[in-house]
């Protein structure tokens, strides 16, 4: 089981923070002793610092993290409700803005549904065998964490582009990917790629292999474990993987800006839309469609944390 | 790559599930980026030198890898203040704002760039206050830098604190009760171990702020060679045709954030060594 430990290592798991990873999947361990209760924090304690300076530190993170992060929240509400509701309701009701929430729901359904796919399947292929060249194949499945947005769309340009290595015969076939939504959701699947498999690695990894075998040892087919027995352990996990899976689909930007050829009504999705708009100046349009994706990130931060906590109690009683 | 099964399991579906994520992971991952490579063998040596070297990339290299690299020293100590703040003390709103950290993560880039160049703008809250003081942040280097310390916090945030939560009390307790006063049980004794999860948190967030365009491109002015970052010119110059400049620079930059990747892990398992598993 040497592999089994050095997958629940820290090392692997804090790779878990890639480098251009939007959301992180944090690691259970960490998530665990995140819920530990702090020590040193009475007045008189030898372990801690004296009072100004406690003070000093406490106003310094409060001060930062209000200018960088929630004044650029607040900036965004405060901008999409400037000229009051109607014109806010007004700005969403406009037929590009629709569309590019079709386009932005769409592409999200099908990047999220084939990345639960792989995710489920490379988790179970990873966690529930042995075999040499895991650690490498997980540093694969997480490359894309460390690949500029730009460069993960330009890819996709380089294959199916007019000068790409498919350009012509595509062309010749008059198969559309590229400035469409086949490229669209390809960039998308790119970007999200690590995110479900990522949250269930660690998971699986912790769980083994005991429950499933007892389990096909008594007669269960297949697919009669998998439901029955890994799917209920898993299922806060995979809905952890998923929902940050399905944020950076949503919100995805740099990559998608390659790929789309900003084809209005077409081929904008929001965070594109949020561009065009702020760049002709419609200040009240870009920040409203903002603040949809600005909620959906808060709503994802706050189902996150619940999911969390799920994780942190453990193995939920089974329903049977 | 040599994956082959090691253990004979009662479990079923490794052929296929295995089967599955290898051509997956290559059609989607793997073959698009070794397209990006190919593209790249097809220019000359000389040819690659010259689309590298040219003033305007070396300009967009400097400004994308300078600015990463100021923007996450920022990010190292006040991401190491505002660890130590949300785990060390109590104040009010402390859970709040520890959940807060997490929101450049889960902001679209998009978003976080026109917000932040509302912001800053002129006329912006804290651009107004900032112009009558006579700095400009808006439209030149400094609002890349901003964004860049954005989108790092989080990075240095979530890789010290866990370290930090897990650290041995006893050795803080052995160091004061041997009379080292507070300074020196911290500058001598929490920071050194906490060195190793520093470094990874610095470099996650330099890489990031690297390969970042969504947020950095409203705030930036791109002005050529004055702030124009390296993915923006890759953006341009595919809008131009010119795919080989476009992909020429991706290589450096994909490259570069290898390189960051390895120096990751060997810092992950230098940590390993340096604190006993617990």
């Amino acid at each position: 089981m040497s592999l089994q430990s050095s997958l629940a290592n820290p090392a692997t798991e804090l790779r878990a923070y890639g480098p251009t990873a939007d959301l992180t999947v944090s690691p259970l361990s960490s998530r665990r002793e995140r819920a530990r209760p702090e020590t040193g924090t009475a007045p008189d304690n030898p372990r801690t610092e004296p009072g100004p300076v406690r003070f000093i530190i406490i106003a310094l993170a409060i001060t930062f993290l209000s200018v960088f992060v929630v004044l650029p929240l607040v900036v965004v509400f405060a901008s999409a409700f400037s000229k009051g509701i109607g014109a806010y309701l007004a700005a969403l009701a406009e037929p590009e803005a629709l569309a590019a929430i079709r386009l932005t729901l769409l592409v999200a359904a099908i990047s999220v549904t084939l990345n639960l796919v792989f995710g489920v399947v490379a988790a179970w292929a990873i966690t529930k065998f042995d075999f040499s060249g895991k650690t490498f194949l997980i540093t694969l499945i997480d490359l894309p964490f460390s690949v500029s947005p730009v460069i993960s769309g330009l890819v996709f340009v380089l294959l199916f582009g007019a000068q790409g290595f498919f350009g012509t015969w595509l062309q010749a076939h008059d198969i559309h990917i590229l400035f469409a939504v086949p490229g669209i959701a390809l960039a998308t699947i790119f970007v999200t790629f690590p995110f479900v498999a990522r949250a269930l690695i660690p998971l699986m990894q912790e769980q083994g292999t005991q429950e499933e075998e007892a389990a096909t040892s008594l007669g269960a087919s297949g697919l009669q474990t998998f439901f029955r027995v890994t799917l209920p352990n898993i299922k806060w996990g995979l809905l952890y993987g998923v929902l940050l899976c399905n944020a950076r689909a949503m919100g995805e930007f740099g990559a998608v800006s390659v790929v789309s050829g900003h084809i209005r009504g077409e081929t904008n999705t929001m965070p594109l839309l949020v561009e065009i708009l702020y760049n002709e100046y419609q200040f009240v349009a870009s920040f409203a469609i903002a603040s949809l994706l600005a909620m959906l990130a808060l709503i994802t931060l706050v189902v996150k944390s619940v999911l969390e906590r799920r994780l942190d109690e453990g193995q939920e009683p089974r329903d049977h | 790559m040599s994956i082959a099964v090691a253990r004979r399991s009662t479990l079923p579906w490794f052929g296929l599930t295995m089967g599955l994520t290898l051509t997956w992971l290559s059609v989607i991952i793997l073959l698009p980026l070794a397209g990006l490579f190919l593209k790249t063998s097809e220019l000359s040596l000389d040819q690659f030198w010259g689309i590298v070297t040219s003033r305007r990339t070396l300009n967009a290299l400097k400004i994308s890898f300078g600015l990463s690299f100021l923007a996450a020293l920022v990010n190292l100590v006040m991401g190491t203040i505002i660890v130590w703040a949300l785990v060390r003390y109590r104040f009010p709103g402390r859970r709040l704002f520890d959940a807060i950290v997490d929101v450049p993560f889960a902001l679209p880039t998009a978003v976080a760039g026109v917000a932040l160049t509302q912001l800053f703008a002129q006329k912006g809250w804290l651009g107004a206050p900032l112009a009558e003081l006579g700095i400009k942040v808006a439209f030149t280097p400094v609002g890349i830098f901003i964004a860049m310390i954005f989108i790092g916090i989080p990075f240095v945030v979530r890789t010290v604190q866990p370290v930090l939560q897990d650290l041995d009390v006893e050795i803080e307790e052995a160091a004061a009760s041997l009379g080292a006063n507070r300074w020196h049980t911290v500058f001598r004794v929490i920071l050194p171990s906490l060195i190793p999860a520093l470094l990874t948190g610095f470099a996650l967030a330099f890489a990031r702020a690297v390969g970042e365009y969504g947020s950095v491109i409203f705030i930036a002015g791109n002005l050529p060679n004055v702030s124009e970052i390296a993915p923006l010119l890759i953006v341009i110059r595919l809008s131009e045709f010119r795919y080989a400049d476009a992909t020429a620079i991706a290589v450096v930059m994909l490259l570069a954030s290898f390189l960051i990747i390895f120096a990751v892990n060997r810092l992950q398992r230098w940590a390993q060594t340096r604190i006993p598993a617990h």
